[in-house]
């Protein structure tokens, strides 16, 4: 009874912006194999998919896209900055060892660091030059990080001459995992994890399914968009790739239901005989995430504390995927990505081919601005981290730059009203915390009780809450605070045992 | 070109265009239709404790700020005092002396919200608070109510008159009435069945429009429920609350209805009479003293519905709307408490999900 009573009151309590969208992309062909489903989950789903359009998760916010500055933009490649910054830490795990000295040359696609054990990866020169120095640079988290810093040669071609081909259907899975490692390729979403250790699942799992994840649902950002539209045979590629490293049975690409163009171009040159479906999901914040795009696409959540590996799932963004399948078959290093610049500060948006390392500063001159700049955001908008500096540079995981205006709404200073308990933010979250309890004992710093109590550690920052609260709490920033305090008690509790 | 960046602030970098001045407004343009209808129908001495209400409240806002050493302009503006004596204004006998308004507004503001530490720190709803509060201090004044005597009519008394009866103590003896549930209860007393009283008392089209003896705000059930409903297509409150309290009174006052007609009254009377639509849609959705998950709200609603109509049917008033939300408030911490939503990759005791292998063979 209660659940006809939740799937009639969707559509009226959610103003749903992809009513629009909502008849096309939903042939039959695209379902996943459902056949041992119990009955009532298929009639739920069916009723589901009817009033709403497309598969999705439950909760989740509808912000305001701002994709039209920038979704009809090609991609198009940017010169070259005199410097290039490749911090040595851009990826999750442990930071690359540099295997260059501070005065050689080097030509575009030669690695200049080693990974660190299994947990990391190379890096690779993103453009002909000389290395400078390998000293602290600023960083968009904050604190200095070591980096390799490349003085560019203008005269040289700049060609990739790096690399041996490699014929990727000789290739067994550890090959494969092993070549995707030396191209030092990362999720290129923004998690920044290292692709190659999500490909080698831990002992015990075995990935059946491969999502790609076409999602982008932050606001601004449409680099995934133009990939999949201009780089499909590199994502296609990629997706082979993959699947045979994985062994997994079947690819699903999930595809916001705004980008509609991008569904039926990928099923327009899908093989008929391979593995592949593309199905779109419900243009909502933050589908792009891994867990809420399994849960809509599967109905499967990741057990807390788990992997997406445990229920057999590995989940990589069309950008990396694209980039597997454009340099594993070729030898060669990631050193270049697709960047979104955008935001009402920018007089030119679009989204750029941008070499790794390229400054901030570098990006906003060549496309330009219309007037003095409010905060400068790396990523986007929702989880996107604004910079102190714009001499901080374009990493692996960096997918837009975002310029925001002085005066730009987003940025007023909301006076904060205490916590009335109205609930939006429990209908907001993705994962079912009470982010309005959070927040509280975040203000009396009950820190431990928000871990041990309210399952601080499965918040994964997305910042719903914060932006339905009314009261304008800093609820995400409370958060992050709250984890970062109880990460360095933990560190601390471990050195007391040692 | 040299570009400055101003310092870094934190995430996200958008926000819905929400905030509680603006929700406030909302509820109080969902109140103004039923709020005019009552003014209009009860006249000029309505119109008068309306106003000593809300500026009662204001006023203790002020006061306990101005104490409390809080900005004022950026409190007070926040709407929650304004709303908070509008509610309580609502829910007075509609020629109820002015202190009443004035006493009501600051047991609500002073007793019931700020000595709680104010916004959203208040344990109970402020507004219900003070109409408790003064229908036990001042049962007689609480309970004198009248029959409509709508503006420009001709024994409507006029703006002046009208200072006489709310501000000078002047008795207004040939305008009284008896709302419906009180006569109904009352004749239920004396062992009359409703077989015989309820066709003379209570016609049901006249409680829903509401042109019938009862407190200011309350009377007009129909516009209550097209402001309730307008909350709802704003998503300003959720459907759980209002539904899971009117549906536990009907199906309540059905099944009583069915086994004694004759002292039991059917669903619509308890619907359309009393505050049950003000309490439904405006007082028992009050954010802060309810339950935060959609689960805990159906409970609280269901509670609050089960004790209206158990103090209307059996307990010593003929209304119980007020009561029956504080005492729900009461349970709300202990409801928030055990009822949690379940959370993502946790099953309904908080152990993370585990699959069963044929779950993972099947995919």
């Amino acid at each position: 009874m209660l659940c006809v009573l939740c799937a009639f009151a969707v559509p009226i309590t959610a103003v749903s912006p992809v009513m629009k969208h909502q008849t096309a992309a939903l042939s039959s062909n695209d379902v996943p194999n459902t056949g041992h489903d119990s009955l009532i989950q298929r009639i739920s789903m069916g009723l589901t998919r009817l009033l709403n359009g497309h598969k999705t998760f439950d909760h989740g916010i509808y912000p305001i896209e701002h994709k039209e500055l920038t979704a009809g933009k090609p991609i198009r490649r940017l010169p070259f900055a005199d410097e290039l910054i490749i911090p040595l830490q851009q990826h999750k795990g442990r930071a690359s060892l540099p295997m260059v000295k501070v005065g050689q040359e080097v030509v575009r696609g030669e690695p200049i660091a080693v990974a660190d054990q299994f947990v990391s990866v190379p890096m690779h020169a993103p453009a002909t030059g000389i290395i400078r120095a390998i000293s602290l640079t600023t960083t968009a988290e904050g604190p200095k990080a070591p980096a390799i810093i490349l003085k560019v040669y203008h005269a040289a071609s700049q060609q990739v001459l790096y690399g041996s081909e490699q014929d990727i259907e000789q290739m067994d899975a550890q090959a494969i995992i092993q070549a995707v490692q030396d191209a030092g390729l990362v999720g290129l979403g923004g998690g920044a994890f290292p692709s190659h250790v999500k490909l080698q699942p831990p002992p015990g799992c075995e990935i059946q399914t491969l999502l790609v994840n076409g999602c982008e649902c932050e606001p601004y950002l449409t680099c995934d968009h133009r990939i999949m539209l201009e780089q499909t045979e590199l994502l296609l590629r990629g997706i082979r790739i993959a699947l045979r490293a994985t062994g997994a049975q079947r690819a699903i690409i999930g595809v916001e239901d705004n980008k509609l163009d991008a569904v039926s171009h990928l099923r327009a040159r899908i093989p008929a005989h391979l593995p592949i479906t593309v199905e779109a999901v419900q243009t909502k914040y933050p589908q792009g995430a891994e867990k809420m795009l399994i849960t809509a696409l599967l109905g499967m959540e990741v057990p807390a504390g788990g992997l997406p590996a445990e229920i057999g799932v590995a989940v990589f963004n069309v950008g990396t995927l694209a980039q597997m399948g454009e340099l594993v078959p070729q030898g060669r290093g990631l050193i270049e990505r697709v960047v979104t610049v955008s935001g009402p500060a920018v007089k030119n948006p679009g989204n750029f081919l941008v070499p790794i390392g390229t400054p901030v500063r570098f990006l906003l001159d060549q496309v330009g601005l219309n007037g003095p700049l409010g905060q400068v955001i790396l990523g986007g908008p929702m989880m996107g981290m604004a910079v102190a500096s714009l001499d901080v540079p374009v990493t692996k995981s960096v997918s837009g730059v975002v310029a925001l205006e002085p005066e730009d709404p987003t940025l007023a200073r909301r006076q904060v009203y205490p916590c009335i308990k109205c609930g939006e933010c429990l209908k907001a979250c993705p994962v079912s915390l009470n982010p309005s309890m959070l927040g509280e004992l975040a203000v009396a710093r009950e820190y431990g009780v928000m871990a041990e109590q309210f399952n601080l550690d499965q918040c994964f920052e997305c910042g719903c809450c914060a932006f339905v609260c009314p009261s304008n709490i800093p609820l995400t920033q409370y958060f992050r605070i709250a984890k970062s305090i109880n990460r360095d008690a933990q560190r601390r509790e471990a050195a007391k045992h040692h | 070109m040299r570009i400055e960046t101003p310092a870094a602030q934190c995430g996200p970098f958008a926000h819905d265009q929400v905030s509680i001045p603006r929700t406030m407004g909302l509820v109080m343009l969902a109140l103004l239709p039923a709020t005019l209808f009552g003014l209009w129908q009860f006249g000029w001495p309505a119109i008068w404790l309306f106003l000593a209400t809300i500026v009662g409240a204001l006023l203790a806002e002020i006061i306990s700020l101005f104490i409390a050493g809080k900005p004022i302009k950026p409190d007070l503006s926040d709407g929650t005092a304004l709303l908070t004596g509008w509610l309580l204004a609502m829910t007075l006998p509609p020629w109820a002396p002015w202190w009443i308004g004035v006493v009501g507004g600051l047991l609500a503001i002073v007793i019931a919200k700020q000595i709680f530490g104010g916004v959203g720190q208040n344990l109970f709803n402020p507004a219900m608070v003070a109409r408790v509060a003064l229908l036990i201090a001042f049962p007689v004044e609480m309970t004198r109510f009248v029959t409509p005597t709508p503006l420009f009519s001709a024994a409507a008394p006029g703006p002046v008159d009208s200072l006489a009866i709310t501000f000078g103590g002047q008795g207004f003896d040939a305008f009284s009435g008896a709302t419906v549930l009180g006569q109904v209860r009352m004749a239920l007393g004396q062992g009359e069945t409703l077989t015989t009283i309820l066709p003379e008392l209570y016609t049901p089209l006249a409680s829903a429009a509401g042109t019938v003896a009862g407190s200011l705000g309350e009377t007009s059930a129909l516009l209550l429920l097209c402001g309730g409903l307008f909350l709802l297509y704003r998503r300003v409150i959720t459907w759980h609350i209002p539904v899971s309290l009117l549906g536990s009174i009907a199906v309540l006052a059905t099944l009583m209805h069915l086994l004694d007609p004759a002292h039991y009254a059917g669903p619509l009377y308890h619907l359309v009479s009393g505050a049950t639509l003000l309490g439904a849609f405006f007082i028992a959705t009050d954010p802060v003293t309810s339950p935060v998950s959609a689960r805990g709200q159906l409970i609280f609603g269901a509670g609050c519905g089960v004790l209206i109509y158990v103090i209307r049917t059996w307990a010593g008033y003929p209304e119980g709307v007020a009561f029956a939300v504080l005492l729900m408030n009461a349970c709300a911490p202990l409801i928030d408490h055990y009822v949690k939503p379940r959370i993502y990759g946790r099953d309904r005791r908080g152990q993370p999900l585990e699959y069963a292998s044929d779950t993972e063979t099947r995919r």
